[in-house]
């Protein structure tokens, strides 16, 4: 692994923990067992609440016959559409941070169904045994209606969509695609398609609700956002925020499943307040298929080359499912009008209707699906054109945004082309398929990349130093393993000058300072501004108590003049005249001196047109090596190189796009929830049958950060890193088994029976 | 999963007294696959014996020469069992080619040959399955039916035993000891698992109230020329698409004896002994493993999304048949050597 890092002149560094690898400080308190989740939380006199899951994908409920579940001495309730209590009755009341448009599925709302596993009765009792079998004898009737669940008979109904949901663009076309067809020499046209997704994360979704009397409620939620999860139930439930505090300290595992409220919140805090007790609601593995996932799409991509080996013409289209009652949208083919330089652009997206859970964002939504089609695409391209795949990227490398109409702040895609294929040994690459071997096995070399966006949200945080020296730092943001504790730590300490050890990150409150979900690879650039700010604003604060100690050397010193480092205040031009930061606390005659960052949520991004493009790019390659009889495929090497402005932490950041890339493999080559749509249901719905890779199927993985300096996307340069290593890796795997069999596979994932 | 009562029986009379005298008792080895099966409410017993004060445990040599497996020893014990892994390296190979480290440490050799088919719709109850509730109908005819059978089907169901295990104990002749209600009784390896027929609620031929305690192998070992190959999804934790356990024995390149049975593409462990005797006495050559293969398949059946697997069985036993006929070529060369001084 390699890595360059840049340094701002914002940063001070005597103490030096940005850029540099740092072990997870939650690192002990996970391997100790001490950090807890949502369902560990085990409050006094808890009921447990199991939910029953429709077996029908549409129609409506008939009967419950719940009295026999009532007799069993411990059930206490059971809540179903006839006995929910009345709510809030607009769609909007039931719209979260994320919710596209449309009308939000309300739990046990009436006896309609609207995709199978729909939660139809949460059965409540003393104890989870209890409550699950009294669940599994529960008698409902159901009248079955005929339901959709093809995405390929729907293509025809499918619709452009509004704007709808936050990200979403609607893809913009330019030029003529149909007269660069025309005037191309060598052409490409091909359908790819792949599969639903579920995120399954290791941490099943949970709430635990701690009652407190008089409608005060202390909220464990798995989620991605805290916040997100208190502004939906005060709405629903007309909660004010201090009666519904919602707490996430740690989640094992998100990838875009706790981005919206799930449906435990709702009837976890509903059995909470109907019985005046505290409850519980965990979902079992089979329901974690039950919600959103990674909507499946059909794709066409058409290219066209002129002779010199530059793109005469881009068109890709897609159609994704949502369900009947949202839209979900997502940027799947708008990068296909990013990433390569061309004039005649036709992007098409469109939605078909379906008897299913509304898709949910998924780790790199719409990018990781767009980029399978282009980048295969793109292969497809290199070789009618007669040209290697990566000199003919180069050869259609961009360096200005010419869907946005601006440059880059900062691209260096470049660069991980160049520092990608070194590393991989890309020049040894014979082109021809098959022409590649080891020993009896076929060698294929296949490469890709992609394109993410660079994000930054509106941020709080509170610095709060106390009388021994200690810095704590808080802001209501979440931790989903990303290392979101320690590079906010890794800025604080920077920042301030003090150890690790004395710094503490608080998160996943909704009593501390507002931040945003936890998505979009924004955390790092918004949180980690707002940390920076929040701590130079407490500076500040400092440097006034050392005014008012009557210190010499700070009586004319402004904020520019002083620096902070080995748990002192100092003066930059001399550093013997200094004081230690403890001591202003206590001579401060306070418990705690403290600060916050001054821009309130809400208020920034939306003042200016924005000057550049900002945006993070990757480029992958891959060896796969395949046995010519049986066609069993092995990933034995990756190089994934990105470029993703400064990277605060090489260690979490290398974990990161390991995880990247092993959801790449996983994409490529096993991953799929597959539908009986018989019965309009996922059929492989537990971790046995939904493959995803063991480390068995896991080789060599080097992952490179390219130098990138950027100070326009933010003071600290970073671009974010949740999605980018995401990009490219299953074209890539799919462009190498081309390369290593001949065999062109357009449906992913590539299992064994595609390639026999 | 429902409530039931749990009796941990002290000897093996006492075990099976208590299975004939509840209705809808189990028996509970390392519940690995029956926990899960409850969990689902696929199964429901009233009353669960637990087995673990039985010791049957051991894994002993028998006076012909053969070993018999406790049946309470747990796969990983015997997979890593020092004679298992001498003499019976087929059996460690296919054990270590099944479930987790974790999983082997629990489940326990009787209990994985009474392990169920992981039919993805026998497992959802809210979709028809004739081994689930007979009479309802098979929903993997006609459905998703990637990891279903291609050979012994029936109408009724297409399910496959999941076992890695079990396949190499058809292999190798295995033997099944049983106590119940009537005594002691042993049931060849072949005749344990059953065909789905018009009965696919039954998985095995084991009597009400009955209770494997042991398996027996032969002295015979297969141990110079042998192959467990298993195509999968992934490397480790999956069922088997295809498995193969092949075993040889070689008089220089002349195949004196053979064993062949197949994982994962029948209701049992397929073992064909009419392909085995396409082999012995045939050169150890690509072409007699041929032969050997398409004999295999020739009834096969593919019901859709498992088409492939009938091309990939063919494509296996050949791989399989090889890697066995290649192993310790030196060493009988040597041998071969060394008595023609």
């Amino acid at each position: 692994m390699s890595q360059t890092i840049a340094t701002p002149p914002s940063i001070h560094l005597d103490t030096d923990y940005i850029g540099k690898p740092t072990s997870r400080v939650d690192g002990p308190a996970k391997v100790a067992g001490t950090a807890k989740y949502a369902a560990e939380f085990n409050v006094p006199n808890l009921l447990y609440g199991y939910v029953v899951s429709s077996p029908i994908a549409k129609g409506k409920i008939t009967r419950i016959d719940a009295a026999p579940v009532l007799a069993l001495p411990g059930v206490r309730q059971v809540f179903s559409h006839e006995n929910v209590p009345h709510l809030a009755f607009l769609d909007r009341s039931y719209k979260d941070d994320v919710a596209p448009g449309g009308s939000p599925f309300r739990p046990l709302h009436d006896a309609e169904i609207k995709f199978s596993q729909q939660p139809v009765a949460l059965v409540v009792a003393d104890t989870f045994e209890l409550a699950r079998y009294a669940a599994s004898i529960l008698h409902i009737e159901y009248e079955e209606a005929a339901h959709e669940t093809e995405l390929a008979r729907h293509i025809d109904d499918a619709y452009e969509p509004g704007r709808g949901k936050t990200g979403y663009k609607p893809p913009k076309s330019r030029g003529n695609f149909g007269r660069g067809w025309e005037q191309g020499v060598a052409h490409m046209e091909a359908r790819y398609s792949h599969h639903a997704q579920h995120h399954n994360p290791m941490e099943n979704f949970a709430t635990t609700v701690e009652w407190l009397g008089d409608k005060k409620l202390k909220i464990y939620d798995k989620t991605q956002g805290a916040f997100n999860s208190q502004q939906y139930l005060t709405k629903i439930f007309g909660l004010s925020k201090d009666q519904a505090r919602v707490i996430s300290k740690y989640t094992g595992g998100g990838f875009g499943s706790g981005l919206r409220p799930q449906y435990q919140l709702f009837l976890a805090v509903m059995a909470a307040l109907e019985l005046e007790r505290s409850v519980r609601v965990s979902l079992t593995r089979q329901q974690m298929f039950s919600f959103g996932h990674r909507p499946e799409t059909l794709q066409h991509v058409a290219m066209a080359t002129n002779p010199d080996g530059s793109l005469a013409g881009i068109n890709h289209f897609a159609v994704a499912e949502t369900s009947q009652f949202e839209d979900f949208t997502e940027n799947v083919v708008g990068w296909s009008g990013m990433l390569y330089d061309c004039k005649n652009v036709k992007l098409g997206y469109r939605l078909a209707k379906l008897d299913v859970f509304t898709p949910l964002d998924m780790r790199a939504p719409g990018a990781a699906s767009g980029s399978i089609a282009l980048e295969i695409a793109m292969d497809e391209m290199a070789y009618a054109a007669g040209l290697d795949p990566l000199e003919f990227r180069l050869r259609n490398y961009s360096d200005f945004d010419q869907a946005e109409k601006l440059p880059y702040s900062s691209k260096n895609l470049r660069a991980c082309y160049h520092e990608g294929a070194a590393k991989f040994g890309w020049e040894r690459r014979s082109p021809e398929p098959g022409s590649m071997r080891d020993d009896n096995l076929l060698v294929g070399w296949g490469m890709g990349g992609g394109i993410w966006d660079a994000s930054k949200q509106p941020a709080q945080v509170l610095a709060s130093l106390d009388a021994d020296g200690h810095l704590t730092v808080s802001s209501g943001t979440n931790e989903i393993g990303t290392g979101t504790y320690t590079i906010m730590t890794q800025i604080a300490a920077e920042s301030m000058g003090l150890p690790l050890e004395a710094v503490t990150f608080i998160l996943g409150d909704t009593t501390l300072p507002e931040s945003p979900l936890q998505g979009g690879s924004w955390t790092a650039a918004s949180v980690g501004t707002a940390v920076q700010e929040a701590c130079t604003a407490l500076g500040e604060e400092l440097l006034k108590q050392a005014k008012k100690m009557d210190h010499p050397a700070f009586k004319d010193a402004k904020i520019d003049d002083v620096q902070f480092a080995n748990g002192q205040l100092r003066l930059r031009s001399d550093a013997t005249q200094a004081v230690v930061l403890r001591d202003l606390v206590q001579a401060s005659g306070e418990p705690k001196i403290e600060a916050k960052n001054s821009k309130l949520p809400g208020l920034i991004g939306m003042v200016k047109p924005p000057k550049y493009s900002m945006h993070a790019h990757n480029a992958v390659f891959v060896e796969v090596k395949v046995d010519p009889d049986l066609m069993t495929v092995h990933v034995t090497r990756v190089v994934n190189a990105v470029a993703a402005g400064r990277i605060i932490n090489p260690k979490t950041a290398r974990s990161q796009v390991l995880g990247s890339v092993v959801w790449g493999i996983s994409s490529a080559l096993m991953e799929e929830s597959v539908m009986d749509h018989r019965f309009g249901r996922f059929m492989n719905h537990s971790l046995a049958e939904y493959h995803v890779p063991v480390n068995a199927d896991i080789h060599d993985i080097d992952v490179i950060f390219v130098h990138e300096e950027d100070a326009a996307v933010n003071p600290l340069g970073i671009k974010g890193l949740g999605e980018v290593g995401l990009l490219g890796v299953a074209a890539a795997v799919a462009n190498a088994i081309y390369h290593a069999t001949g065999k062109r596979v357009r449906d992913l994932p590539i299992t064994i029976d595609k390639l026999l | 999963m429902n409530s039931f009562t749990f009796t941990q029986a002290p000897a093996v009379d006492a075990a099976v007294q208590e299975s004939v005298a509840h209705d809808g008792a189990a028996y509970i080895g390392g519940g690995t696959n029956l926990i899960d099966l409850m969990k689902e409410n696929v199964a429901r017993p009233t009353h669960l014996i637990g087995l673990k004060k039985l010791g049957l445990d051991a894994i002993e040599t028998l006076p012909d020469g053969g070993l018999r497996l406790g049946a309470l020893a747990t796969n990983a014990d015997t997979a890593w069992h020092p004679e298992v892994e001498k003499r019976y390296p087929l059996l460690s190979q296919a054990i270590l080619a099944g479930a987790s480290p974790q999983l082997r440490n629990m489940a326990t050799d009787g209990g994985n040959l009474m392990q169920r088919t992981r039919c993805y719709y026998f497992y959802d109850l809210a979709t028809p399955c004739n081994k689930r509730e007979p009479g309802s109908g098979c929903s993997a005819i006609g459905g998703y039916n990637r990891i279903h059978a291609i050979l012994g089907t029936s109408e009724q169901c297409i399910a496959t035993h999941p076992s890695d295990m079990c396949v190499a104990l058809a292999a190798l002749e295995a033997t099944v000891r049983v106590s119940g209600p009537h005594g002691e009784r042993t049931i060849p390896f072949e005749d344990f698992h059953r065909l789905p027929g018009t009965t696919p609620h039954l998985d095995n031929t084991l009597m009400p109230g009955e209770l494997i305690t042991g398996l027996d192998l032969p002295a015979q070992g297969f141990e110079k020329h042998f192959s467990y190959l298993k195509l999968r999804d992934r490397t480790s934790y999956a069922f088997a698409l295809v498995s193969v356990a092949a075993a040889l024995e070689l008089d220089g390149n002349t195949i004196t004896a053979a064993r062949l049975a197949l994982g994962g593409v029948a209701h049992k462990p397929w073992r064909d002994q009419a392909a085995e005797a396409l082999l012995v006495g045939q050169p150890a050559t690509v072409d007699t493993f041929r032969r050997a293969a398409a004999k295999v398949v020739e009834g096969a059946q593919g019901y859709g999304s498992n088409d492939f697997k009938i091309e990939l069985a063919r494509r296996a036993i050949v791989r399989a048949l090889k890697q066995a006929a290649e192993m310790n070529q030196e060493l009988d060369s040597n041998a071969f050597l060394n008595s023609n001084p």
